[in-house]
């Protein structure tokens, strides 16, 4: 299947007319209904939107944990939706890194660990032992961790555990980082660190599309996508206001 | 991720739960240790037939009384094998042979309690039972009644220690009896120790040992040597209506029994072979029973751990990624299991052999055999709960608390 003609060398993502229906006994739940979206390369999108607008869910298809229904999804020119169990896995393992609300780290490992598993699943360009500690030792100390490598996640504050995440989804050096409400569970301090780091990556060349409904989180972005009822309502910095204002 | 990282991540689970993995291998130790004891035992058993099958002596025919009832004692006796002897053909020996009460053995200061065997000269040949020095009895010390005795190898050495026993008089009981001659030595065979033994003459065991009247002239057993294999069957028709006109019973209701090594072979074989398939039985299901108590334990650990599985999905593992940390993990449980059980069954058999308990031999293969089948188990019952880890639904996964 060729490529959208429109689709230019620069996007990322790019979304079309994508939709998720969920079918609970009588009831069908359209959770995306008809969603387009390009992500450029380097870009930083918030995407805004109430419970239950739909943000989550298309975060999980441009994760691959989640297929669309309908529509098909584009990462770097090549269509996800053709690409078998394997592939699947390697484009979340390389191309991807997601950091979730919760961080999501394995709580009997120690954050080096923790950092150093995506380079054991690696399928292609593995590298031994001792590189991989390497590297997630050189990860931890871009996040400001290099002093917490054998502390396990309940040794570590929740700002210290979501930096550990970054690390983590940072290793395999993705094109694209996918956050899920990444400071919802942080103080504002915490939370002012973790903006610094992504933005820091940002401007490093790493395209982030970030789930928050925190205006203050948001205004990082240099783009905000509003999303409503399985449709995306706006699309740029003049959204952001609107969208929580919708909110209320 | 190759396999050593999967049996690394696989490691890091199972010894965060020490106890709990132990508990859960528990049953394939069991199993394993099972499968090797058996098979020890049931290799102890056929050895210790071979040696009573050896210790006979070859071509024998043995005859003995059946159970005596009240006021009719077992009905065997001394003339009948003086009659097999002067009226079978074909044979090279008979031997009659009887037993009586343990008795003090005693020469000088040194005494102890040995076993007593009254016989007759032929034993010697019939039971293959060789001498170290000196003679066995001779028909005219039968006849004479002689008052002399013969020892099993380990009663001349704790009786004599260096001295030669030959000549000198020892007390039996109370009758004082000449040492003539000391068999090799002979070993244990089941609860009979060859060694620890004395022989004397038939006659003098009715005059000496014997008391009460009905006993006299009684023998246990008559050994008879054939002198060709070919001919046994009608040595034993022989055999038998000789003895049949000797009691005056029907030939189809005797009083005594006539065997061949053959039928002693059989019978204990088809002994050891019903227990050695009881015994595999059990062991094959305690393996069964450990096996899905590794799948039960592995089914449970899959839930525990969805989370887990989620966020191992989520960066990037594929379904074989997990699903090799998940049967690593059973492998290594069962793997654990057969170490541990090879370790148990051997120790065990050791332990019954040495402590005498039971006579074991282990038999080599039957450890590949049992380790083997432990992997086995692990392959097999960890292939469904890894399968179920690894077709989780990554999202639902990720949700799972």
């Amino acid at each position: 299947m060729n490529p959208p003609e429109t689709l230019n060398g620069n996007a990322v993502i790019r979304i079309e007319n994508v939709r998720k229906v969920y079918n609970t006994g009588e009831v069908e739940l359209r959770a995306l209904d008809g969603v387009n979206l390009d992500v450029r390369r380097g870009e930083f999108v918030a995407m805004m939107g109430p419970s239950g607008s739909g943000k989550s869910t298309l975060m999980n298809i441009l994760g691959a944990l989640d297929h669309p229904s309908d529509g098909r999804y584009f990462l770097e020119d090549e269509d996800v939706g053709e690409m078998e169990q394997e592939d699947l896995a390697d484009l979340r393992n390389r191309r991807i890194g997601f950091i979730f609300q919760s961080f999501n780290l394995l709580q009997r490992m120690t954050a080096l660990q923790n950092v150093t598993l995506p380079m054991l699943y690696r399928v292609e360009n593995r590298v031994g032992h001792a590189t991989r500690e390497e590297i997630a030792i050189a990860a931890l100390e871009s996040v400001g961790l290099g002093d917490r490598l054998y502390h396990r996640p309940n040794q570590l504050s929740g700002g210290q555990q979501q930096r550990v995440a970054i690390a983590r989804a940072l290793v395999n050096r993705p094109s694209l980082m996918l956050a899920d409400e990444p400071t919802g569970n942080l103080d504002s301090k915490s939370s002012e660190e973790i903006m610094g780091i992504l933005q820091n990556l940002n401007r490093q060349g790493v395209t982030i599309v970030m789930v928050t409904h925190e205006a203050d989180i948001a205004k990082h972005a240099r783009r905000v996508v509003c999303m409503r009822d399985g449709k995306i309502v706006s699309d740029g910095r003049a959204g952001a206001q609107n969208c929580l204002e919708r909110k209320r | 991720m190759n396999i050593f990282e999967a049996m690394g991540l696989a490691w890091e689970a199972l010894i965060q739960n020490k106890l709990r993995s132990f508990l859960t291998t528990l049953g394939v130790i069991i199993g394993v240790a099972a499968v090797i004891l058996m098979i020890a035992i049931s290799a102890g058993a056929e050895a210790v037939i071979a040696e009573q099958i050896n210790a006979l002596g070859a071509n024998l025919v043995i005859v003995t009384a059946t159970r005596g009832t009240p006021g009719r004692p077992p009905s065997l006796v001394y003339d009948d094998a003086l009659a097999i002897s002067k009226e079978v053909k074909g044979l090279t020996g008979v031997a009659a042979e009887q037993t009586v009460a343990s008795q003090v053995i005693k020469w000088g200061t040194v005494n102890f309690e040995t076993a007593l065997l009254g016989t007759t000269p032929d034993f010697a040949k019939v039971r293959e039972t060789p001498l170290e020095t000196g003679r066995f009895f001779t028909q005219t010390d039968l006849d004479r009644k002689n008052k002399v005795i013969i020892l099993g190898s380990k009663v001349a050495k704790d009786l004599f220690g260096e001295t030669n026993p030959v000549d000198q008089e020892v007390l039996l009981g109370t009758t004082r009896l000449t040492v003539i001659g000391v068999l090799k030595p002979k070993g244990k065979v089941a609860d009979t120790d060859y060694d620890d033994r004395v022989y004397i003459p038939l006659t003098v065991v009715y005059q000496r040992y014997l008391t009460q009247a009905m006993q006299l002239n009684r023998v246990r057993t008559i050994y008879a040597q054939v002198e060709n294999k070919e001919t046994m069957d009608s040595t034993l028709a022989q055999i038998k209506a000789l003895l049949a006109r000797q009691h005056a019973v029907p030939l189809d209701k005797p009083d005594f029994v006539v065997q061949t090594q053959q039928d002693i072979i059989q019978t204990q074989q088809a002994t050891t072979e019903t227990f050695r398939t009881l015994l595999a039985w059990v062991a094959a299901v305690s393996l069964l029973v450990g096996g899905i108590g590794i799948m039960n334990i592995m089914l449970v650990s899959v839930t525990e751990r969805t989370r887990e599985i989620g966020v191992r999905v989520s960066i990037g593992a594929r379904p074989i990624d997990v699903r090799m940390q998940f049967l690593m993990e059973a492998i290594i449980l069962s793997l654990f299991g057969g170490i541990v059980g090879v370790t148990g069954g051997v120790g065990g058999a050791w332990l019954f052999n040495e402590t005498g308990a039971m006579r074991t031999e282990i038999v080599p293969w039957s450890l590949a055999l049992a380790f083997a089948s432990s992997a086995l188990v692990g392959v097999f019952f960890g292939f469904f709960p890894a399968n179920k880890a690894a077709n989780l639904d990554p999202i639902e996964a990720l949700r799972h608390e």
